[in-house]
């Protein structure tokens, strides 16, 4: 057995496991074991590289890694994180809930280490099943039409995605000699033998249905009431590790069409989503009045922005893995720190959504930490990835784009911004008496932000090294 | 390809324009139960010879496709006691002429756009039809319960499709479309259930207190 194994067969008999004991205590304390094991296996990963497994089917390449990294390390922070809100509030899955978020490690595990195109399917429908019943924790009206409306279009964007992989397949099957079906390698083997026609159509519904799981414009709109209603540790996975594994799935797809020489076909599109992703989601951020609700429309707006870097090639591409790496930090602080204010206004004793720096000092810092790391301010990582893209955008010959796009993070920096300092400044509206907070459910989200300064003050040579690879691997390079 | 294998994906064909044409919810459900049946017997009947692996394909798909899915779809239309879309986005003259026009197109692209595998040309015409159809009524109709039938037709056609690469590909792609029907359509079935009960109406546009 191999740490590729390991990496998915761990949290999936974790489910099991945690499914097993009857003490809410044990299977939280379970959580945290298994989550950290599975840091320690990812971290061996960066040590020495995992050879591939199953016939070329199990094998980590960077590209692989850094999603690995990311969905692993905001795993461990969201399993401390349950600690402490397991100990407040009891969500309807009860028993179910600790396994179900083990069962979404798994299968995001498999989506990061699977080269077969078919088992990437297999990963990504299990992230959705796993994550389904997370969200419809209080069987009421709202939290019914979040999950149908989630339901809907992810099974819709994942049918559309099992049949580009099918056209994919269909696309290699045109002529002889392109090897193994839908393996990765041998389809970047093949490169034009594949079939143009086949192949285009097949890009065109993997990032379809890929783009629903991302959560791309326009198929975002069961973005904002999943990720509202969601408790929000499962809406900080959502939008920190599950949107970047879909990403990972359209990452594998242009490598294959850059392979094949289709690129041209592919990078309009990818602009265009990207584009509208950003601007759309500017637009709809300002007046926004709900804090979560809010950090999914920036998830959409993040979502554009990888695209966005993919499609521009060149340095782009570097930026786009790396925000990939910082978005999905700052939106488990961000998501993790929201939580920490509505657990607050449940419990009653924080009155209105003001004034958070008197009523929860530690949370409301953290609150204002977060706004200026998601909207990309220095000293954060996601100022240095951000640049890289809009570097990007004007050495690629497309001045335009770079000034829109700097245009859409200046509108929703004012969009997010109006809403958090509101919440975080002013006179609290009830008491202004200071509200315990406890260190599980803080220690996490301080773990993401000190992670993001440093990733924007310094990047370390093995991932740099590693960024470099996987930008190569998509025809990009660093900057 | 042999006559009777011609004649199952016409019945498919056949089983989407039911669909698109008929008001009646429990006519709808079992226009794709007869589907799924002829989706299962199509993997014997479109490749000469047995194996076992066809077999087992074709059993569990018609058990599935044809029998599991259908059954609880039509107990939530007991649950809910609803006989009837109401008030479609799109009439079902239009839906049937619209229908129509795709299924000539899906023909015209199956010609342009040839695939080597036996009877490949029917096969993939009549996939994109079904894909295209399921498609259409997911988002032309506003019954939670008629939403769901789109989207097991969209299902069937893209096991059609997935059909056309069954020979080359193990499997797991096969395995993968069945899961997907079975643990999607359970899920579905039970929040149309928990829908029924909360707002006493499977009319999906009802769910608009989330609205911007």
């Amino acid at each position: 057995m191999t740490i590729l194994h390991a990496l998915v067969l761990l949290p999936a008999l974790g489910a099991l496991g945690a499914a097993v004991h009857r003490d809410e205590a044990y299977r939280t304390a379970w959580l945290v074991v298994i989550a950290a094991l599975h840091l320690a296996l990812t971290g061996t990963a960066w040590v020495s590289a995992p050879r591939a497994t199953l016939g070329g089917w199990l094998a980590l390449d960077a590209l692989g890694l850094i999603v690995l990294t990311v969905v692993s390390t905001l795993f461990g922070v969201a399993a401390v994180y349950a600690v402490g809100y397991l100990r407040r509030e009891s969500p309807r899955g009860g028993r179910a809930f600790v396994s179900c978020l083990l069962g979404f490690l798994a299968a995001a595990s498999l989506v990061t280490v699977s080269h077969h195109f078919a088992l990437l399917w297999v990963g990504l429908e299990a992230t959705t099943l796993a994550v389904a019943p997370l969200i419809f924790h209080r069987h009421d009206r709202r939290s019914l039409e979040a999950v149908w409306k989630y339901l809907m279009l992810s099974s819709v964007g994942i049918a559309l995605a099992l049949l580009g992989t099918f056209l994919l397949a269909a696309a290699q099957s045109a002529s002889a000699g392109t090897g193994r079906p839908l393996m990765l390698e041998d389809l970047i083997a093949a490169g034009a033998l594949l079939d143009p026609r086949w192949l285009r159509a097949a890009s065109v519904f993997l990032l379809v249905g890929f783009g629903a799981k991302m959560g791309l414009v326009p198929l975002h709109l069961w973005k904002p009431d999943t990720y509202g209603e969601a408790p929000s540790l499962v809406a900080g996975l959502m939008a920190g590790a599950l949107t970047t594994c879909a990403f990972l799935g359209l990452m594998r797809m242009v490598q294959v069409v850059a392979a094949a020489g289709q690129g041209a076909f592919l990078t309009p599109l990818l602009l265009a989503f990207g584009l509208a992703s950003l601007a759309v989601a500017a637009l709809l951020l300002i007046g926004q009045s709900d804090l979560k609700r809010l950090l999914a429309y920036s998830s959409v707006e993040h979502m554009g922005l990888l695209v966005l870097g993919l499609g521009l090639g060149g340095g782009g591409v570097y930026g786009s893995l790396l925000h990939a790496v910082n978005n999905g930090l700052a939106k488990g602080l961000l998501f993790l720190t929201a939580g920490n204010v509505a657990l607050a206004r449940r419990a009653g004793d924080a009155g209105d959504q003001r004034g958070l720096l008197q009523t929860l000092p530690v949370s409301g810092v953290l609150l204002v930490v977060g706004l200026f790391a998601v909207t990309g301010s220095p000293p954060f990582g996601t100022f240095i990835s951000e640049f890289t893209i809009v570097r990007g955008a004007f050495e690629g010959g497309h001045p335009w784009i770079g000034a829109a796009t700097m245009l859409c993070l200046a509108v929703a920096f004012v969009g997010i911004a109006r809403l958090v300092v509101g919440m975080a400044y002013g006179p609290p509206s009830g008491s202004n008496a200071r509200t315990p907070e406890s260190a599980w459910l803080v220690v996490g989200p301080a773990m993401l932000a000190v992670l993001l300064v440093a990733l924007g003050v310094y990047i370390p040579p093995s991932l740099h090294q590693r960024l470099s690879d996987a930008a190569a691997a998509l025809g990009g390079r660093a900057p | 390809m042999s006559r009777t294998a011609e004649l199952v994906l016409i019945l498919v064909v056949l089983a989407n324009f039911v669909v698109l044409g008929t008001a009646r919810l429990s006519s709808c459900v079992r226009a794709v139960a007869l589907q799924g049946v002829l989706l299962g017997l199509a993997p014997i009947l479109l490749f000469p010879g047995w194996s076992a692996h066809r077999v087992a394909l074709a059993v569990g798909t018609i058990v599935i496709k044809g029998l599991v899915v259908p059954r609880f779809l039509l107990w939530a239309i007991r649950e809910a006691a609803v006989r009837r879309e109401v008030e479609p986005r799109l009439g079902y003259l239009p839906s049937l002429l619209l229908g129509t026009v795709v299924l000539a197109l899906a023909f015209a692209l199956a010609e342009r756009w040839p695939l080597p595998v036996e009877g490949g040309g029917l096969l993939v015409a009549v996939a994109v039809t079904t894909v295209v159809h399921g498609l259409f009524v997911l988002t032309a109709r506003r019954n939670a319960v008629t939403q769901v039938v789109g989207y097991i037709m969209m299902e069937n056609g893209i096991y059609l499709f997935g059909l056309t690469q069954a020979e080359r590909v193990p499997f797991l792609v096969e395995l993968g479309v069945l899961l997907d029907v079975f643990v999607g359509v359970f899920i579905m079935g039970i929040v149309v259930f928990h829908i029924n009960r909360e707002f006493d109406s499977i009319d999906s546009t009802r769910l608009s207190e989330l609205a911007e």
